[in-house]
C-alpha cells in the first residue's frame, strides 16, 4: 500500500491537471473533481498509514496504545472533503449556467464571445 | 470588553447579519437596514480590537476552551486588526454605494448576506492562529467571492467566474498539500507552536521546510496575483457590477499578501537566503508587468485591474527586503492601497453607470458635466501614483528608503520607474474620460442617464468618505506610520505572539 498510494496520488494529480487544462467544459468538471481527490488522498497518505490501530483511549489508560493511526490528518481530510464537495457542487452549477448561456461546451467559444463586444 | 469577546465579535457579527438578511429573503428594504447596522457594528468591533492590540500587542483566545496547541486558536496582533479596520471602512463604503449603485434584483437575491459572509471570511483569515483553519477561512471567503462574482449571471460574469473558480481551486489544492506536508514534518498546525518548532536549529526536518514554503508561496501567490500567477485577475475583476468588484478588487489580493507576510515572518524563516532574492525578482516583475499591462488597456476598469497587480509588487517588495522599515512600509502600503483602489473602482462605477460604458474610447467630457467627480478622481489617482503629500507617497517613501538602506538599488529603481508609469496611466484615464470632449458618434446617441440630484449625492457620499480617509492618511501620516512600525516590530519579534497564544491555557 505504501508504494501504491503515492503512485496513485501522482497519477490523480496529473490526470486532474490535464483535464482542467482541457477545452471541453465537462472535462474541466472532471479535472476539478480528480484534482480535489488527489489532494485529499495526498493528505491521507502523508498523515501516515497505520492499520488496525484506532486512537480511542480505553477507560484506565491516559494515552492511546501504540501503534495508533493519527486522528488529526483524518479530521483534516473530512473537513477538506466537505469543503471540496461544496466548491465542486458550485462549479458544476456554474459550468451548467455557462453551457446554457453560451450554448457551447468549448472554453474557446467563451473568448470569441468576448471579442465581439 | 473582555478580549475573548473582542476576538470572536468580528466573526459573529457578519454571520448573524447574514443570517438575519436571509430571514428577510427578497424583502430588500429590511435586508438593507440589517446589513447597514451590521456593517457599522463590524467596523466598530474592528476599531475596538485595534485599540486593544495597540496597548496589549497580542491578544488570543481558545475557542471551545481546549488549551493551545490543541484547540481552535484565535489571535490578533496589530497587523491583523489594522487589516480588519481597513476592511471595515471599505465594507461600509461599498455598502453605502450599493444602495444606489446596484440594481434591485441583485440586492434582493443575496448581495448583502454574501457580502457579510465574505467579510466574515476575511476576519477569520486575519484572526486565526491555526494553519488549517487559515485554509478553511480562505475557502469560506472564496466561495462567497465566487457567488458574488457570478451574482446576476451575465455572460461576462460567468466567463470571469469560471476562470476565477478554476485557478483558485488549484491554489487551494496547493495550500492543502503544503499544510499536509507541514503537519507530517512537525506534527502541529498551531501557528504559534509551529513558530517555536521551526526555530529549533537541530530539528531533523528543517531542510525540508523550504519545500513547504514553495507550496505556500505558489498557493497564496495565485490568490495575491503575483507574477507569473496573475492572469486570472484582469480576466475576472472587471466583469461584475462595481459594487461587487470594488470590494473584491480592493481587499482580496491584499488578504493573500497579508497571509504571505504572516507566514514568511512566522514560519518560513529558515531559508530566507533563497526565498528573499526570489521574492525581490518576483516583486520587481509583478510591478513592471502589471503596469505595462495597464498601459495597453483601453477600459477604465481593466486599467485599474492591472494596477492592482502592479501595486501587489510594492507590497511584496516590503516582504522581500525584510527589514523593520520595509515591512512597515508594506503594511502602510496595504492599508493605503485597499482604500485607494476601492475608491477608484467606485468612481469608475459612477462613470459607467451614468454613461453606460467603461471604454475609454466611448467616454469623454465628464469634467464638464461632473466637476465634483473629476476632483474626487484626480485626488485618488494622484494618491495611487504616489505624488506627495498623498498616502501613496509615504508608503513608497518608506519602501524606497528601506530598499536603499538594504542595498536593493535595482528594485528601488524599478519601483520608482513603475510609479512614473502609474502616473502616466492615471493621466491617460484623466485625459480620455474627464478631459477630452465626448466622441461625436457617441454624443448623438445621447446615452447619458438623467441625473437625479439625491441619487448622485448618495453615490458621491461613500467616495467622498473614502477620499477623506485617504487624504487624512496623506496629510497626517504619522499615526498610521507609527502603527505600521509597531505591526512590523511584532512581525519580526514573535515572542509576544507565541507566549500569548501558548500560555493562554483553558480557563478552569
Amino acid at each position: 500500500m505504501e508504494t501504491l498510494l503515492p503512485l496513485m496520488v501522482g497519477t490523480l494529480f496529473a490526470v486532474g491537471m490535464y483535464f482542467i487544462l482541457h477545452r471541453h467544459l465537462f472535462k474541466v468538471i472532471l479535472g476539478l473533481i480528480l484534482f480535489g481527490l488527489a489532494t485529499n488522498l495526498f493528505l491521507f497518505v502523508i498523515g501516515g498509514l497505520t492499520r488496525g490501530g484506532s486512537a480511542i483511549i480505553s477507560g484506565e489508560q491516559q494515552v492511546a496504545t501504540e501503534p495508533y493511526a493519527d486522528p488529526v490528518p483524518q479530521a483534516l481530510l473530512l473537513t477538506a472533503i466537505v469543503i471540496g464537495f461544496g466548491i465542486q457542487a458550485f462549479s458544476i452549477v456554474l459550468i451548467r449556467r455557462v453551457y446554457m448561456t453560451f450554448k457551447s461546451n468549448n472554453v474557446d467559444d467563451l473568448n470569441k464571445e468576448n471579442e465581439h463586444h | 470588553m473582555p478580549s475573548d469577546l473582542l476576538l470572536v465579535l468580528p466573526l459573529l457579527l457578519p454571520l448573524y447579519g447574514a443570517l438575519l438578511c436571509l430571514a428577510f429573503w427578497q424583502r430588500e428594504q429590511w435586508q438593507t437596514v440589517m446589513a447597514g447596522i451590521f456593517q457599522v457594528a463590524w467596523l466598530v468591533a474592528g476599531m475596538i480590537l485595534l485599540q486593544r492590540v495597540l496597548e496589549a500587542e497580542v491578544i488570543s483566545t481558545q475557542v471551545g476552551n481546549w488549551p493551545a496547541p490543541f484547540g481552535i486558536t484565535l489571535a490578533a496582533d496589530v497587523l491583523s486588526a489594522l487589516i480588519l479596520v481597513t476592511a471595515g471602512v471599505i465594507g461600509l463604503a461599498v455598502y453605502l454605494f450599493s444602495l444606489q449603485g446596484l440594481d434591485i434584483t441583485r440586492r434582493r437575491f443575496g448581495y448583502y448576506p454574501l457580502l457579510l459572509l465574505l467579510q466574515m471570511g476575511v476576519a477569520g483569515v486575519c484572526l486565526t492562529g491555526d494553519l488549517f483553519n487559515l485554509y478553511v477561512w480562505f475557502e469560506l471567503l472564496l466561495i462567497c467571492c465566487f457567488a458574488l462574482l457570478s451574482l446576476g449571471g451575465t455572460k461576462g460574469q460567468l466567463e470571469g467566474t469560471l476562470k476565477y473558480v478554476t485557478i483558485n481551486f488549484l491554489a487551494s489544492g496547493l495550500l492543502l498539500t503544503g499544510i499536509g506536508i507541514m503537519y507530517s514534518l512537525y506534527g502541529s498546525l498551531n501557528l504559534a507552536e509551529l513558530a517555536m518548532l521551526v526555530r529549533q536549529p537541530e530539528h531533523p526536518n528543517l531542510p525540508l521546510l523550504s519545500m513547504v514554503s514553495v507550496f505556500f508561496l505558489a498557493g497564496f501567490g495565485i490568490k495575491a496575483a503575483i507574477f507569473p500567477l496573475f492572469f486570472w485577475l484582469p480576466a475576472s475583476y472587471h466583469t461584475p457590477p462595481v459594487a461587487i468588484s470594488a470590494f473584491i478588487a480592493g481587499l482580496l489580493t491584499k488578504v493573500g499578501i497579508y497571509t504571505l507576510i504572516r507566514l514568511f515572518t512566522l514560519l518560513f524563516i529558515s531559508d530566507l537566503g533563497f526565498m528573499l532574492p526570489l521574492m525581490v525578482v518576483l516583486a520587481a516583475l509583478t510591478m513592471l508587468i502589471g503596469v505595462i499591462g495597464a498601459a495597453a488597456q483601453t477600459d477604465f476598469k481593466k486599467i485599474l485591474s492591472f494596477h492592482i497587480i502592479s501595486q501587489i509588487g510594492y507590497m511584496l517588495m516590503g516582504l522581500a527586503i525584510y527589514t523593520p522599515l520595509a515591512l512597515a512600509g508594506s503594511v502602510f502600503f496595504i492599508v493605503h492601497n485597499i482604500l485607494v483602489k476601492t475608491n477608484l473602482f467606485l468612481i469608475s462605477g459612477i462613470v459607467a453607470q451614468r454613461y453606460r460604458t467603461s471604454s475609454l474610447k466611448r467616454l469623454g467630457g465628464v469634467y464638464l458635466q461632473q466637476p465634483m467627480l473629476s476632483v474626487l478622481f484626480i485626488l485618488s489617482a494622484l494618491s495611487l501614483a504616489g505624488t506627495p503629500p498623498s498616502s501613496g507617497f509615504w508608503g513608497k517613501l518608506m519602501l524606497a528608503r528601506a530598499g536603499l538602506e538594504a542595498g536593493e538599488y535595482v528594485l528601488v529603481g524599478v519601483s520608482l520607474f513603475v510609479s512614473i508609469i502609474t502616473l502616466f496611466s492615471m493621466t491617460k484615464i484623466w485625459n480620455e474620460v474627464f478631459w477630452k470632449p465626448r466622441p461625436v458618434s457617441v454624443r448623438k446617441g445621447s446615452l447619458v442617464t438623467p441625473v437625479n440630484p439625491l441619487r448622485l449625492w448618495q453615490l458621491y457620499l461613500p467616495v467622498t468618505m473614502l477620499l477623506g480617509v485617504i487624504l487624512l492618511i496623506g496629510v497626517y501620516a504619522r499615526p498610521l506610520v507609527r502603527i505600521s512600525e509597531q505591526a512590523a516590530e511584532r512581525l519580526l519579534h514573535i515572542e509576544p505572539y507565541t507566549d500569548t497564544v501558548l500560555s493562554n491555557k483553558a480557563v478552569k
